[in-house]
């Protein structure tokens, strides 16, 4: 049964047949019930909880000779922890890497939702900490699970509400709870608000795998997903007052960036695939302009 | 000037070469060797098998070296390589009535049948520090071995009061195989196999304070060490095709059984109950810990009320697990600049609002915080 | 294994012909009423198709037990095969079964027989999977509902009269109900519970 490999001497994708069965039935339930936590007996991984062990093993789960896998992790192709996951990656199942979005098949990311549009046939995966949207409110399992079969969800409302009565606004900048297909309050896991809005009707299929809680859920394509909100005061994002210093993009999320003691700051892209396309394709920031 | 950070591969594998150079430390100090962790830090070694879950001295040992002495780390190592283990079966329960015993001791009685075994144990030692040790090549002293009793002439203590009926019996083996943490998620309530497994894989450090918490009142159980015994159990496997157990080897085993006060209830008369501990190889303290938080963990199931964090089990099965409390806690040193940013962005909207608030005649209030 | 070499075979590569068949119904799932290709790579004992085989080899073990219909259970053949290619327990019962192969899907048994789920754990719940000889995703149901841009089209048979009436009552109970995967020749399309079916015309 086994196909391991001569260099790594574990199986394709590193986990086992057995729990790469048991992590795809999940991933079909959680496809068939958009929004709702599988629980899925999460394996140790050679990796530490909170490093993304539950992202890794849907990856792990889905992957196929075929696919084409960018890791990402706050945007970015080349941060620590995103090198680490790829190169386990292409050392385990010896795919095909790259940090071009739109040639991914199979997206795992931490953090955030790549700017360019997704398209039909790519999957993201989301490294996922806390799955439970609820668990701030309601430290117990037995309690939030009543709480998702009730459909009762007026716990959240309070606790934006209460956001909006203190500081006019409601104050939740990153994980932002959403409902899906109109029923299942769901974590997006801590992408900001900004990103929400590329959840709803996604031609992507997204999964979210959390492993230390032992959570998988799904949002399938061309699924409604609806960041929370009150008439009085209606869901916005983070709007940046200037454009990415390198590549010119407006409209996307930045990252600050320190440039000396004196406060002296760059605003630039978070994503950095889309700010190299952008730029490869001759747009210049004012930064870029000058140097 | 901004550069785009690249690089992240190459700081990688360079935080690796500095790792290894760093663990090896001073070359001019001989490096250790597998066996003499084994052998010479047998209770850390002990502990690590007891965390990660599989026994194997030489593993755990490997484990040490390789983690620089951080036992989490060790742990880590030893249990990433347990999942990748095939499973031929599971082993028939170990007999631990019928141990081979390197120490045995009662506290509830002065002498018992197969008396009490002192053994190898720090308890009366004056913890002075050896400078002798520091000399090395010190002789060993040859100790006078106390005389080990016959096993089946040092029945448990628990099994003693059970044939008077004084303590509540074990559960009867209904043939239900017990589930297994590491192959299924937990569900609340977790019975109380899980919660024993649970708690063996469970930090020792946050196991001892949750049982010492459970004496000084959160959650008092009234215990008495009915016996620790530690020692060597034969491990026994029956093959499919064969039908009758054959034994594998033999695992060193620390057991506490505790003793705790219950006034009964109208349907059961006044008896005592079990607190449980089991742990590989001389781990008395985790053993103890442990038995405390079985007994403090079954107040639902005997009565009680439930209160206090040890008896809490959504709070101890879900917090027990070092790994997964260190992996969660120390993710936080990776990259949230993303997340950072966007709250810096609210905090700056927020305090912009502030200002124009304090500076605002009453009327603008309003509109302002909109 | 003596036995093992009496049956037809596994999958001559278990890794990657399992992942491409789970790929195939996760992609079928994530998006109802389209088809996906299955390249048949298996040669089970009639009456079980090749298809329902590769979606029970890639997806039944040990810990998700199968439950088979009349025509199949009547085949030694067919249990021997399922049996020591997943090492799956075939039941009985059907609401234990986490996968139900059907190859006589007009005479599919009521959806209410197999697992629904719980409130708390929805997921709990069966996946039937039936052998049909018709899929057409150009005429038939129109679906709407997650997975779906606007609407799509879906027709399978054969199957029970009543079947749009079952499928009504399963969306009806979601987040609770069962899943369904249709297999013909080659493809297979998939009826998640969070479909809503209604007539084409």
């Amino acid at each position: 049964m086994s196909a391991a490999s001569p260099e790594t001497g574990y199986n394709f994708a590193y986990l086992d047949e057995g729990t790469k069965r048991m992590i795809r039935r999940a991933i079909l339930k959680a496809i068939a019930i958009p929004g709702y936590q599988v629980p899925f007996a999460s394996r140790e991984m050679p990796m530490p909880y909170g490093w993304g062990t539950g992202g890794v093993q849907v990856t792990a789960a889905i992957l196929g000779r075929a696919d084409v896998l960018k890791v990402i992790d706050q945007g970015s192709d080349d941060t620590t922890n995103a090198v680490s996951i790829r190169a386990f990656f292409a050392r385990t199942a010896d795919v095909a890497v790259t940090t071009r979005t739109r040639e991914a098949t199979v997206i795992q990311t931490r953090h955030r939702i790549p700017e360019a549009p997704l398209h039909e046939g790519q999957v993201l995966v989301y490294q996922v900490p806390i799955p439970e949207p609820l668990r701030f409110l309601e430290p117990r399992e037995t309690e939030t699970r009543q709480l998702h079969a009730l459909a009762e969800y007026g716990l959240m409302h309070v606790k934006l509400y209460e956001d909006i009565a203190r500081h006019g606004h409601i104050a939740t900048t990153y994980a932002y709870p959403v409902e899906v297909a109109g029923r299942y309050v769901m974590d997006p896991s801590p992408t900001p608000k900004f990103d929400n809005p590329k959840m709803d009707d996604s031609p992507a299929l997204q999964l979210f795998g959390a492993g230390r809680e032992k959570r998988i859920y799904a949002v399938p394509p061309y699924t409604r997903v609806r960041s929370l909100d009150f008439e009085d005061h209606p869901f916005r994002v983070q709007r940046f007052d200037r454009p990415c210093a390198l590549c010119g993009a407006e409209g996307v999320y930045l990252d600050e960036v320190l440039l000396d003691d004196a406060g002296e700051r760059m605003f630039v892209c978070s994503d950095t695939d889309h700010c190299e396309e952008r730029r490869a394709e001759g747009h210049v920031g004012e930064e870029a302009a000058h140097a | 000037m901004y550069v785009a950070v690249k690089g992240g591969e190459a700081a990688i594998a360079n935080a690796h070469r500095l790792l290894a150079r760093t663990r090896r430390g001073d070359v001019d100090v001989p490096e250790l060797a597998v066996a003499q962790i084994r052998e010479q830090m047998a209770l850390l070694v002990d502990r690590v098998m007891t965390e990660g879950s599989l026994h194997d001295p030489d593993l755990a040992a490997l484990a040490l070296k390789q983690s620089r002495g951080d036992l989490i780390e060790a742990v880590f190592l030893v249990r990433a390589y347990r999942t990748t283990l095939p499973r031929f079966g599971a082993s028939e329960p170990v007999e631990t009535g019928a141990m081979t015993l390197h120490r045995r001791i009662s506290a509830t009685y002065k002498d018992l049948p197969g008396g009490q075994v002192l053994g190898p144990t720090f308890d009366y030692t004056h913890r002075l520090i050896d400078f002798a040790l520091a000399a090395e090549g010190e002789a060993p002293v040859a100790a006078e071995s106390e005389p080990l009793p016959d096993a089946a002439h040092a029945p448990r203590v628990t099994d003693l009061l059970g044939n008077d009926g004084l303590i509540e019996p074990s559960a009867p083996d209904d043939g239900t195989p017990p589930g297994d943490l590491t192959r299924e998620p937990l569900d609340f309530p977790a019975d109380r196999a899980l919660r024993l497994q649970a708690l063996a894989r469970g930090d020792e450090g946050f196991v001892l304070a949750l049982g010492y918490s459970t004496q000084r009142g959160y959650g008092r159980t009234h215990p008495f060490v009915g016996e620790i015994r530690v020692g060597s159990v034969a491990v026994e496997f029956v093959p499919e095709e064969l039908g009758f157990p054959v034994p594998l080897g033999e695992v060193a085993l620390t057991e506490c059984q505790m003793v705790n006060q219950f006034h009964g209830s109208a349907e059961v008369p006044p008896q005592f109950t079990r607190g449980y501990g089991l742990a590989f190889g001389q781990s008395e303290r985790k053993a103890m810990a442990m038995a405390l938080v079985d007994r403090a963990l079954r107040a639902e199931e005997l009565g009680e009320p439930v209160g206090a964090p040890a008896q809490d089990q959504e709070f101890v099965l879900a917090h027990c697990d070092a790994l997964q409390a260190t992996g969660f806690v120390e993710h936080l040193k990776l990259p949230h600049y993303v997340d950072f940013q966007a709250e810096l962005e609210l905090v700056r909207r927020l305090r912009a609002e502030h200002a124009a608030r304090r500076a605002a005649p009453e009327t603008e209030m309003k509109e302002a915080a909109e | 294994m003596a036995r093992g070499s009496m049956l037809a075979r596994g999958f001559a590569d278990p890794v990657h012909d399992a992942q491409g068949v789970f790929r195939a119904v996760m992609d079928a799932l994530a998006r109802p009423g389209t088809i996906r290709p299955l390249v048949p790579v298996l040669a089970p004992p009639a009456p079980l198709t090749a298809e329902l085989a590769a979606v029970a080899l890639a997806l039944a073990d040990s810990d998700a037990a199968l439950w088979l219909d009349a025509a199949l259970a009547r085949s030694q053949a067919v249990t021997d095969f399922l049996r020591f290619h997943t090492g799956a327990r075939i039941t009985e019962d059907p609401a234990e079964a986490a996968f139900a192969l059907i190859s006589d899907a007009a005479a599919c048994p009521d959806f209410g027989a197999f697992a629904q789920g719980t409130p708390a754990y929805p997921d709990r719940s069966a996946t039937l999977v039936l052998a049909v000889s018709d899929l057409s995703d150009r005429a038939g149901w129109r679906l709407d509902g997650p997975g779906i841009r606007g609407s799509a089209r879906l027709a399978a048979s054969p199957l029970p009269s009543d079947v749009l009436d079952r499928l009504a009552r399963n969306h009806a109970g979601f987040p609770q109900g069962i899943d369904l995967i249709f297999a013909a020749a080659g493809r297979l399309a998939a009826l998640p519970r969070s479909t809503r079916v209604a007539t084409g015309d």
